[in-house]
């Protein structure tokens, strides 16, 4: 048993359970569903969100917008990170752009964005937008991190270029790229969905949360929210996992 | 190989001090010096890794390779992956075949990261001697392994580089006389 408990998973499995107890027994002593609906009826109403009218339509369009700036952002901070990797004065002339975009909140370029473009494309733009600098600092600091004895051994060897990326730079920077991914890909559902609830995007995860909150659909409101988080975790696994598949695939082949 | 009057400092401290020597082609010799003597700067320099402050090198310019002093192995890959980088065309038969005869065939499949201290520096050795190249520098190449293994890997390295021009550096002196036989030769640099 004390081994058991020793486990990391059997440890975090027992926090989500003590957690969710807490909730339920803060849900009991509140008892008002409008304020906060115990766990056992948001999960009971996760079982049958699906037949809300359009919830699939909504999950379909939301995760094309999110999945299309994520990779966008993928596309153009792997590259920026390749150049500025290579050019530091790219890194000093790109500086301003990434610390704004750190520093300044979502919801300030969400409402900009609503100026700029349509409701359909803000999801679009803000994903890629929040995303950009974590892709783009991750790689950077693991192209900088690049292991000089291994780049001297390759030297001495004559290893060709498109060895010497595959198994002594690639293998270097696996771990920031996975990172990097993983973490791109929960901001990019949170900041995604954030965008469409605030433009009241239709045919929308976020424009359905925003209903139900406006129609102060509680129960339904946490089971969407629960939905979203169960989307973004398995977007984020599956990535990774594609990943790993990948990387195995280059170097045990 | 000829090495004529080199000096290298870092900062105020001269580690190799108009250093020469004359390394006979086709012949295996051992450099013998203590640690922190300005072995690994020269093997260094001889590699084309750093530049000398002052001195001369006469080689005939041919293709030199390198068993560093640490194992240098890409730690993803199978240890008969990490051989072929020795040479771009280079089959993972012959690597097996090399690997073998260093005592690995068990584990020539394995990542090197599963590998103990003593095998990857076998992985190391190997990947030196598949690649096609006239002279082979040596940095300790054998420090890491046990007295048995020590042996046969250095019989059989001798054998495979047999016809090529070897420098081996290192401190041990049994090591340099087993090796070298007798074309061992004490490091001596004038320590500034």
């Amino acid at each position: 048993m004390r081994a058991l408990l020793r486990k990391s998973s059997v440890q975090k499995t027992l926090a989500v359970l003590i957690a969710l107890l807490v909730w339920q027994i803060g849900a009991m002593i509140l008892n008002e569903e409008l304020i906060l609906p115990t766990p056992v009826r948001v999960l009971v109403r996760l079982f049958t969100v699906w037949q809300l009218e359009g919830v699939f339509t909504a999950i379909w369009y939301s995760l094309l917008r999110i999945a299309l700036g994520f990779f966008l952002a993928l596309l153009l901070g792997t590259v920026l990170a390749v150049i500025a990797g290579r050019f530091p004065f790219v890194e000093t002339l790109l500086f301003p752009y990434m610390a704004v975009v750190k520093a300044v909140p979502v919801v300030s370029f969400i409402v900009l964005a609503y100026v700029w473009m349509s409701s359909r494309t803000i999801a679009v733009f803000i994903s890629f937008l929040i995303v950009l600098p974590t892709v783009y600092t991750g790689l950077l600091s693991g192209i900088k991190a690049r292991d000089a004895k291994l780049e001297e051994m390759a030297d001495v060897f004559g290893v060709s270029a498109k060895d010497r990326f595959l198994y002594l730079r690639l293998p270097n920077l696996a771990p920031y790229i996975t990172s990097a991914v993983s973490l791109g890909a929960g901001l990019a559902w949170k900041s995604g969905v954030a965008a469409e609830i605030i433009a009241v995007t239709s045919k929308s995860i976020g424009g359905m949360l925003y209903s139900a909150s406006l129609e102060m659909r509680n129960v339904d409101l946490f089971a969407m929210t629960a939905l979203l988080v169960l989307l973004s975790i398995l977007f984020e696994k599956l990535l990774v996992l594609l990943l790993k598949l990948v990387f195995r695939r280059l170097w045990h082949k | 190989m000829t090495v004529l009057n080199l000096c290298k400092s870092y900062g105020e401290k001269a580690v190799l001090n108009n250093f020469s020597a004359h390394f006979d082609a086709g012949e295996i010799s051992a450099l013998m010096g203590p640690s922190g003597c300005g072995k690994t700067t020269l093997f260094r320099i001889l590699l084309g890794i750093e530049k000398a402050d002052a001195g001369e090198i006469r080689h005939d310019g041919a293709k030199t390779v390198a068993v560093f002093q640490e194992d240098r192995l890409s730690e993803p890959l199978s240890a008969i992956k990490n051989v072929c980088l020795g040479r771009r065309d280079a089959t993972p038969d012959e690597a097996k075949a090399l690997l073998s005869a260093l005592g690995l065939a068990e584990d020539a499949e394995k990542s090197v990261k599963e590998l103990s201290g003593g095998m990857r520096r076998r992985v190391s050795i190997a990947r030196a001697l598949i690649a096609d190249a006239d002279t082979v520098l040596l940095d300790e190449p054998f420090s890491a392994l046990d007295e048995d293994t020590k042996a046969s890997v250095m019989r059989f390295t001798r054998k495979a580089l047999e016809g090529k021009t070897v420098v081996l550096i290192t401190h041990d002196i049994e090591e340099a006389r087993a090796f070298a036989k007798n074309r061992v030769y004490p490091f001596l640099s004038h320590q500034g």
